[in-house]
């Protein structure tokens, strides 16, 4: 069963989804189908679901970060130097848009074959970013979903206990996000000074002293 | 169960309740013996009977796969040995197996054979260890634990001779193995595997028909076949529910194929079940090594054209697996072409198989959490990464 047919069966039973196979250049071979968001949870149901295909373990959840980075080019422009026609190269300079992307990989156990491999890109990498989640279809992205969340901020929608995982709750940042800057003292320590150093005025206050 | 600092808060009564008492929450951990490592579990206990569980962790978390970014791959090697600290040599052999996907590196055949006996010993003192915490935590204090740390000494003995090091080997390279058998290795690791037999003999009549353990562990924890597969369970508790699942048997990676092994599954997929296809799988590791430990061939143990210093994969992704003792320990790269991986992910099972805990202990006693966490077998390195 190749990637292609596997993306055409799903052309026909999800109407209306966008599929793109990404080549894979390195000897491992293992070629992958972005999905889009919208379509995700029909499409990750029927790779679960369809008979003959039936990829009910969910072996692996991953998140990349993608930032957005500069790419030159050459490009060659005609301009007119001096009166004269001339043929000339410029670098021209692009942004390419950063994005956050989630990547399953999918096993059958049924019928022991596999690796599907489903990516999933966000719009942008802005904190808060929602993609879908596929929780409801295998149960095993519960933790990894949730450890996505945690260290790179992707929002499940629909992931029923969506909490950090790793890090303490009152942690702010995503620390696998690769523009993530290290606090300069690691000796953080949540106690609640202010709220103590309060009740003790008010105690003292109570307390007619002074 | 709760420790003394840890606040007792009283839940409202539930509406579909009708027993007398109220709920309690009982924070069991971390530091508790039971519990195998920093890990912590936030039980809410109507009595004695467990109403909601939720596993806490990250006490151990350093970010290994960012580290492992700022790493050469060849660094991430001895980093790998501290995952899961029990069964190092079979972590090596997950990491390298990617690389190796990655990169398109192939192995020859002694390394293979070398990977193979190392990767069953490892196996085998996992399992030998694993029950003999799991009849500690079922009280029977010491002596199923000291005869197997008794064989696993042996065997990290070998492993010392073998690679330098007890439990962090870091021996695995991409396309072979780091140093040759020393003089007489194998001979040694012969008559040791020709003692394993009588050693299973003894563990099997210790232990299989104690009263105690069969009153702790059968119908207890019981774990459906349907929902093992969904939740992403994988290694011996997933064959203990019955799934023919194996991915030596599956990938056939390495040289697999060669060996005449069986998989043993359970029937039930309860404490005991899980419990009873460590001691067959351990029948069946000693069958592997004694068909490789016969059969090793000699030559190189590492593929001359592999690089060592400059090592840099061409852009791409791979995404290796093998079955490790407690489950599918996956490691997936991405290459951006530079002698750093771009994306560095560990797929832990002992991570995975916490997933299924609250749903095998709703309903039992505290007592029988411990038990069914036992049988679970979760390392915290693995766990936290």
């Amino acid at each position: 069963m190749t990637l292609e047919t596997i993306k055409s069966e799903i052309e026909v039973s999800v109407p209306g989804c966008v599929l793109e196979i990404i080549a894979n250049p390195s000897p491992s071979g293992q070629h992958s189908l972005r999905i889009d968001p919208a379509h995700a949870v029909a499409i990750a149901t029927f790779l679960r679901d369809a008979e003959h295909l039936r990829f009910d373990y969910c072996s692996n959840v991953t998140g990349i970060d993608w930032p957005s980075k500069e790419i030159s080019e050459k490009v060659k422009v005609k301009k007119t130097v001096d009166g004269v026609e001339q043929e000339v190269e410029e670098v021209r300079k692009l942004q390419t848009a950063g994005h956050l992307e989630v990547v399953y990989h999918l096993y059958s156990m049924e019928k022991k074959q596999g690796p599907v491999i489903l990516r999933m890109r966000t719009e942008d990498r802005a904190e808060g970013v929602h993609l879908p989640s596929l929780t409801h279809v295998w149960r095993s992205a519960d933790f990894q979903e949730r450890e996505i969340f945690d260290l790179y901020g992707v929002i499940f929608d629909g992931h029923p206990d969506l909490r950090r995982i790793l890090m303490w709750d009152d942690f702010k940042d995503h620390p696998m996000r690769k523009d993530y800057v290290e606090p300069d003292d690691y000796e953080y320590e949540p106690t609640a000074h202010d709220q103590v150093l309060e009740r003790a005025r008010q105690h003292r206050t109570v307390m007619g002293a002074q | 169960m709760s420790t003394a600092t840890e606040p007792v808060r009283i839940l409202p009564k539930s509406p579909s309740d009708d027993s007398e008492g109220q709920f309690l929450e009982v924070s069991m951990g971390p530091q508790h013996p039971s519990t195998h490592g920093v890990f912590r579990m936030d039980v809410v206990l109507d009595g004695e009977r467990v109403v909601k569980l939720k596993p806490v962790f990250g006490y151990l978390h350093r970010n290994h796969e960012k580290i492992a970014e700022h790493e050469s791959y060849l660094g991430s090697m001895p980093y790998t040995d501290r995952l899961d600290y029990f069964c190092s040599l079979t972590n090596n052999w997950a990491y390298a197996l990617a690389v190796e996907k990655l990169a398109g590196i192939q192995v020859p055949e002694r390394a293979e054979y070398i990977r193979i006996i190392t990767a069953e010993l490892t196996r085998f003192q996992n399992h030998a260890a694993l029950i003999g915490f799991l009849t500690q935590d079922m009280g029977a204090s010491g002596t199923p634990l000291m005869y197997a740390f008794r064989e696993r000494e042996t065997i990290l003995d070998l492993f010392e001779s073998l690679t330098g090091a007890r439990m962090m080997c870091n021996y695995m390279r991409f396309g072979g193995c780091r140093v040759d058998l020393p003089v007489g290795w194998l001979d040694q690791a012969k008559k040791f595997a020709a003692t394993l037999p009588r050693f299973l003999e003894e563990f099997e009549r210790l232990l299989a028909s104690n009263e105690i353990l069969m009153a702790r562990t059968q119908g207890v924890g019981v774990l459906s076949k349907e929902f093992a597969v969904n939740a992403g369970v994988t290694g011996p508790v997933l064959r203990a529910s019955g799934v023919n699942y194996d991915v030596r048997k599956v990938d056939k990676y390495g040289i697999y194929d060669r060996f005449a092994f069986k998989i043993p599954l359970g029937e039930h997929g309860d404490t005991y079940d899980r419990y009873m296809i460590r001691l067959l799988e351990m029948r069946e590791s000693v069958k592997i090594l004694n068909q490789a430990l016969k059969d090793i061939p000699d030559g190189p143990i590492v593929d001359p054209k592999t690089k060592i210093r400059g090592f840099r994969p061409k852009p791409g992704e791979a995404y290796g697996r093998i079955e490790a003792p407690k489950g599918e320990l996956g490691f997936y790269l991405v290459s951006d072409g530079t002698s750093n991986p771009y994306r560095y992910r560990v797929r832990p099972p002992s991570l995975m198989n916490l997933t299924v805990l609250e749903e095998l202990c709703i309903g039992r006693n505290v007592a029988d959490v411990v038990v069914i966490l036992g049988s679970i077998d979760i390392v915290m390195g693995e766990v936290d990464r």
